[in-house]
């Protein structure tokens, strides 16, 4: 199976864990992601603050190549790039005069944009040749699922799972032996960009969040997009300082928790990046970090 | 040789501004066969009409045509003033020379040739039109009304009252529906039942009045003044009419698990109940869902085996052996004229699963998994004092009052986004009720009210909501909520205050939504049944949303209450008594009179194809046997029924034989008038 | 083309000639060549008054009534709509161009559906031009 690859700036840099966990997962699983030629920042948050051309017209410079290089579809892990992507995609096939606009501005056609997939949707897909390869699966391990703000939202735009109420992760989750857990905190906001301006909000938010996991009975936060990562794991320290019970809660991406049950190497997926520490959580799947470079163990 | 009189009105300026009427009066007056042929400023004032009488009179005229405005508008006016002059109405025309004319073209001469081809068309029209008599139907005085909630027992009441005979038919064991279940109702803070159950006895006790109960409507057949409906009277298993009502096989009854619906399964119930205590008729039902003896049934038909009986301690005890364990539904038919649809209203599930399609839920809210979030009719029950906590607001998790208890208005309700794009009507007031019954119950408490707008538009139902908004202490938040869940022992609820500028969290302990109104379910079918249409959410369709709010196109069909919109008692109670004299209308004369357009056979051509009846969607086409001398049937045609042909045509265009013609819009008139057009 | 067509409309009562009604009240601005003909439903719609049309020297002929569902006798349009398919297909078969005949739904309510429908027909008979299948016939002969 091939899939076209968008991997954004955060998998290439701060969210490195997820882009190598990620592309040691579809190794595995025989799946080709091919890159987009020459790609460019998605926008972020700043380009569609700044100006909703700007905002439209950038991801859409993506979506063009992506089209010259005949690509059906994009994946892309990171949940805003995703949610740019594909609301870029949305307003230009909603709306010819914009469409055209666009093209002009790019210099490129934009006739058929391609489908934009983010990671969940991905790993539903690739779900029956998962659990073909499972050798360790999670049994009794209590994940709870934290999709954030752009996975599922706006719901028009995504065409994916329930906004309120998803269950996506979850689906992925339990396929590989976890135990998703019913907490109350799945969609709520993490402070998401405010981790930089904001950081005391975002400590406020994200202690709130690991707080009702950890009262549900989670074992580890699982999670979608690295600006939630980011938020939960790095600042994990600041969010549990002080708080009697705030024990260290491990934040793993999706492609980290489905490849600990296909065996794969941590260290290959880079789990001995995060801050907060995966190893008592590896020590109770009884899986050592292997030293040797992208081996499955 | 015809004599027809044309009038050409110049409506003021309306047409004369661009039509020259004199020229068209003038266009006509050479025509063969017209004797008169004239203009006039106003043809539908007093001294227009009285031209065309005395222009009856002077010329013997046998024809009409008024080349005025549509028909739509003065066709009446004109054919009672042929009338009064003598003339039979059916033998006048309008030519439309003002809407479909004057003012929609230039002052050229094209108008007004176009005028005068108009009227010629209706001139030659009239030439084939022939006197028509209206019919006359027989009217069976009995009126159905469908439900028997506050609008069907009034609209009952006000039938039975002017003499007329009704057959209620209620679906459920008692009469009364939700109003029964309400504790005070707005603005005066009446008992609910108190005020209600005074008229269900008076209907139970009508010595006009026929009632149906734990039954429903079949099916109708007939028309207008001559239904017949079948109503099944589903199975209760007990004698309503010699059970005594002493109550003795509920207290035996072992089966105890069923969710009471009268108290919206807040408590559980026996197999065998009466839903409430002052219900009428006041006798006791057999749930079979619950039954053990009927459960026993059910498996032991499924496996073949022999049917023993079970338990039935009920029958054992009942003292005037009213319980029988035999026999199921039946089905009884009945005569009537008249049928009122007052079916009421149930309320939107919360919930992610939906039972319509189209419909969606705010799983987000947590109705159904946490018993402390409750729907307005739920809070109605625990503030009831016949209900399960004796009219003490209780949290039904742990029976403790609620400190803080939050309501949240327009659940489902101006949500386009979940399916329900209108407003329920009366959730801002029965809130404003719930925030003041709270209150006042418990003492300290705190109330908070998430509401978008508040709409109070009854007699006295501002002053009740700022009542409750400024002097009750409820704190009225103007906001939506996003999500309500369970942490640390409270409900979690997440809103926002828009005119604060802030998200509003409240820690509560109990959480009620103000659901929206839906159609009862299932009555897409019952409208089908009748022939009456409905809106996409299944409200029954009015006539015409101004002027004929409770009848709907099925002719001797009326409406009541919520099953046309949402609405609240007073307006419910208006609505049907409104319907009582549209009925009582009806009922007026031993016969009704029908306007004589109908479809007529020509029983020598007609070879019996009955392609008509395939195509009346009436079944106005009837099979009439032709029968010789000894009383042989040598054939069988085709015959309409006067009294229910609407007159549409659809079986003239499809008579292969043209053997029938549609009076009004006979062939011949049709040909006429278009080949009088100037073409 | 400076020739001003000639169009019979027959029309339903309740739907098309209230709505044609409206589209009066409201002074929409219409070509004067349509005549309208009140019937009660499109379901008494005979094809043989469009053919008498013709034969009288009409160019066009516009039938219409209500929306699927909303037919004020339940089914007659539904019936108006199946027999002018057939028709339709006759009038070509015969060698008369179908296009000179128009089906529409308009509602009570469409005023300027209607007068729509009125102008786009006969800009489009104006195209196709004078309707010669009935040689025999001058126009404007009145009987």
């Amino acid at each position: 199976m091939k899939f076209g690859y968008y991997p954004g700036c955060s998998l290439h840099a701060t969210a490195r864990e997820y882009s190598e966990s990620l592309l040691t997962l579809v190794d595995a699983l025989d799946v080709e992601l091919e890159e987009v030629e020459d790609w460019a920042c998605c926008g972020a948050s700043s380009a569609h603050s700044t100006n909703h051309l700007l905002g439209v017209a950038l991801p859409a410079r993506t979506l063009a190549i992506a089209e010259g290089q005949g690509m059906e579809n994009i994946v892309a892990p990171c949940a805003a790039c995703y949610g740019r992507l594909a609301g870029a995609a949305h307003e230009v096939n909603a709306d010819p005069a914009l469409k055209e606009k666009v093209a002009g501005i790019l210099e490129r056609p934009l006739d058929n944009t391609p489908e934009i997939i983010n990671v969940l949707a991905f790993l539903q897909q690739l779900l029956p040749v998962i659990q073909d390869k499972i050798t360790k699966p999670l049994e009794g391990v209590k994940v709870a699922c934290y999709y954030g703000c752009l996975l599922v939202r706006p719901h028009k735009v995504t065409q994916f799972d329930d906004p309120e109420q998803p269950e996506s992760m979850e689906q992925v989750c339990a396929a590989v032996g976890a135990t998703p857990l019913a907490w109350n905190k799945r969609i709520e906001c993490c402070g998401a960009g405010f981790s930089l301006s904001r950081t005391g909000s975002v400590i406020r938010l994200g202690r709130e969040i690991l707080d009702d996991a950890r009262a549900a009975g989670a074992e580890l936060v699982v999670v979608g997009c690295p600006m939630c990562h980011s938020n939960l794991d790095m600042r994990q320290g600041a969010m549990n300082k002080g708080q009697a019970g705030a024990d260290d809660l491990p934040v793993l991406y999706i492609t980290e928790l489905v490849g600990l049950a296909l065996g794969l190497d941590p260290k290959a997926m880079g789990l001995h990046r995060h801050y907060v520490s995966t190893k008592p959580l590896l020590d109770r799947l009884s899986t050592a970090l292997v030293a040797s470079e992208g081996k499955v163990s | 040789m015809a004599r027809i009189g044309v009038f050409v009105c110049h409506c003021g300026e309306n047409i004369a501004r661009t039509v020259d009427c004199a020229a068209v009066a003038g266009n006509l007056a050479d025509h063969p066969s017209v004797v008169c042929s004239v203009d006039y400023k106003y043809m539908c004032s007093d001294p227009g009409q009285n031209l065309i009488k005395q222009s009856v009179k002077d010329h013997q005229l046998d024809g009409v045509v008024v080349a005025a405005c549509s028909p739509h508008m003065h066709m009446k006016t004109f054919r009672r003033a042929s009338l009064q002059a003598g003339l039979n109405p059916y033998l006048v025309e309008m030519a439309n020379i003002r809407e479909h004319c004057a003012w929609i073209h230039e002052r050229t001469p094209e108008t007004t040739v176009k005028a005068t081809d108009l009227a010629r068309a209706m001139v030659e029209k009239v030439k084939q039109n022939v006197p028509l008599d209206p019919i006359l139907i027989p009217v069976t005085r009995t009126a159905l009304v469908i439900g028997g909630g506050i609008a069907g027992i009034q609209a009952a009441l006000d039938i039975a009252e002017a003499g007329r005979d009704v057959i209620i038919v209620e679906k459920e064991p008692s009469l009364g529906g939700h109003m029964s279940q309400l504790s005070e109702t707005f603005p005066t803070l009446d008992c609910s039942q108190c005020i209600l159950t005074p008229r269900m006895v008076d209907a139970y006790q009508h010595p006009r009045i026929k009632l149906y109960t734990y039954s429903e409507v079949e099916k109708l057949e007939g028309y207008i003044g001559n239904f017949e409906v079948t109503i099944r009277k589903k199975g209760r298993s007990v004698d309503i009419d010699s059970c005594t009502g002493c109550g003795a096989c509920m207290e035996v009854c072992p089966s105890k698990k069923a969710p009471d619906e009268f108290d919206m399964g807040l408590r559980t119930r026996t197999a065998i109940y009466t839903p409430f205590p002052q219900a009428v008729p006041n006798k006791p039902v057999i749930d079979r869902e619950h039954c053990l003896h009927y459960k026993a049934e059910v498996r032991a038909l499924a496996r073949g085996k022999p049917v023993r009986a079970i338990c039935q301690k009920c029958a054992k005890v009942c003292a005037s052996n009213s319980i029988s364990f035999d026999g199921g539904d039946e089905l009884v038919k009945e005569k009537v004229g008249a049928v009122v649809v007052a079916t009421g209203f149930q309320l939107y599930e919360v919930g992610k699963d939906q039972p319509e399609p189209y419909l969606k839920g705010y799983g987000e809210y947590g109705y159904g998994e946490d018993p402390d979030i409750v729907d307005g009719l739920q809070f109605e029950r625990l503030a009831s004092a016949s209900g399960p906590t004796g009219g003490k607001i209780l949290c039904p998790s742990n029976g403790e009052p609620p400190k803080t208890i939050v309501f949240i208005q327009c659940t489902g309700s101006r949500d386009a986004a979940k399916g329900i794009e209108y407003c329920s009507g009366v959730c801002c007031m029965y809130t404003a009720k719930h925030a003041m019954l709270y209150q006042h119950s418990v003492q300290g408490g705190r109330s908070v009210v998430f509401y978008m707008d508040i709409r109070a538009t009854g007699k006295g139902y501002d002053a009740f909501t700022r009542r409750a908004a400024e002097d009750s202490g409820a704190e009225y938040v103007r906001g939506r909520v996003s999500s309500i869940y369970r942490h640390d022992g409270k409900l979690v609820v997440k809103g926002v205050d828009t005119l604060g500028g802030e998200p509003m969290t409240v820690q509560a302990d109990m959480v009620v939504l103000a659901t929206a109104i839906r159609p009862q379910p299932g009555i897409k079918q019952l409208a089908q049944k009748l022939s009456i249409s409905y809106d996409q959410h299944g409200f029954l369709n009015e006539a015409h949303p101004k002027l004929r709010p409770v009848e709907t196109n099925t002719a001797g069909i009326f409406l009541a209450g919520c099953s046309q919109a949402p609405r609240d008692i007073p307006d419910s109670v208006a609505m049907a008594s409104a319907t009582a004299a549209k009925v009582l209308a009806l009922f007026s004369r031993a016969e009704l009179e029908r306007e004589p357009q109908v479809a007529k056979v020509d029983q020598i051509t007609c070879s019996g194809c009955f392609h008509c009846e395939r195509a009346c969607p009436y079944g106005a086409v009837e099979h009439l046997e032709v029968k010789d001398r000894r009383g042989n049937v040598i054939r069988v045609i085709a015959q309409i029924n006067p009294g229910v042909c609407q007159g549409c045509g659809t079986c003239v265009a499809n008579c292969p034989s043209r053997s029938i013609e549609l009076d009004g819009f006979t062939d011949s008139q049709v040909f006429a008038s278009i080949q009088a057009l100037s073409l | 083309m400076s020739f001003e067509p000639r169009i019979v409309a027959f029309v339903c009562n309740w739907c098309t000639y209230t709505g044609a009604d409206l589209a009066g009240t409201s002074r929409l601005p219409m070509s004067t060549s349509v005549r309208i003909v009140r019937l009660p439903c499109t379901g008494r719609i005979d094809p043989l008054f469009v053919v008498k049309a013709f034969e009288r020297g009409a160019d066009g002929v516009i039938v219409s009534g209500c929306h699927p569902g909303d037919c004020h006798y339940t089914e007659g349009n539904y019936h108006a709509r199946r027999r002018f398919r057939l028709f339709k297909e006759l009038l070509d078969f015969t060698g008369v161009d179908s296009e000179r005949v128009t089906f529409s739904w308009v509602s009570a309510s469409q005023g300027q559906k209607w007068a729509d429908v009125v102008n786009e027909t006969t800009e489009r008979i104006r195209g196709l031009g004078p309707f010669d299948g009935y040689p025999g016939v001058e126009r404007g002969e009145v009987a």
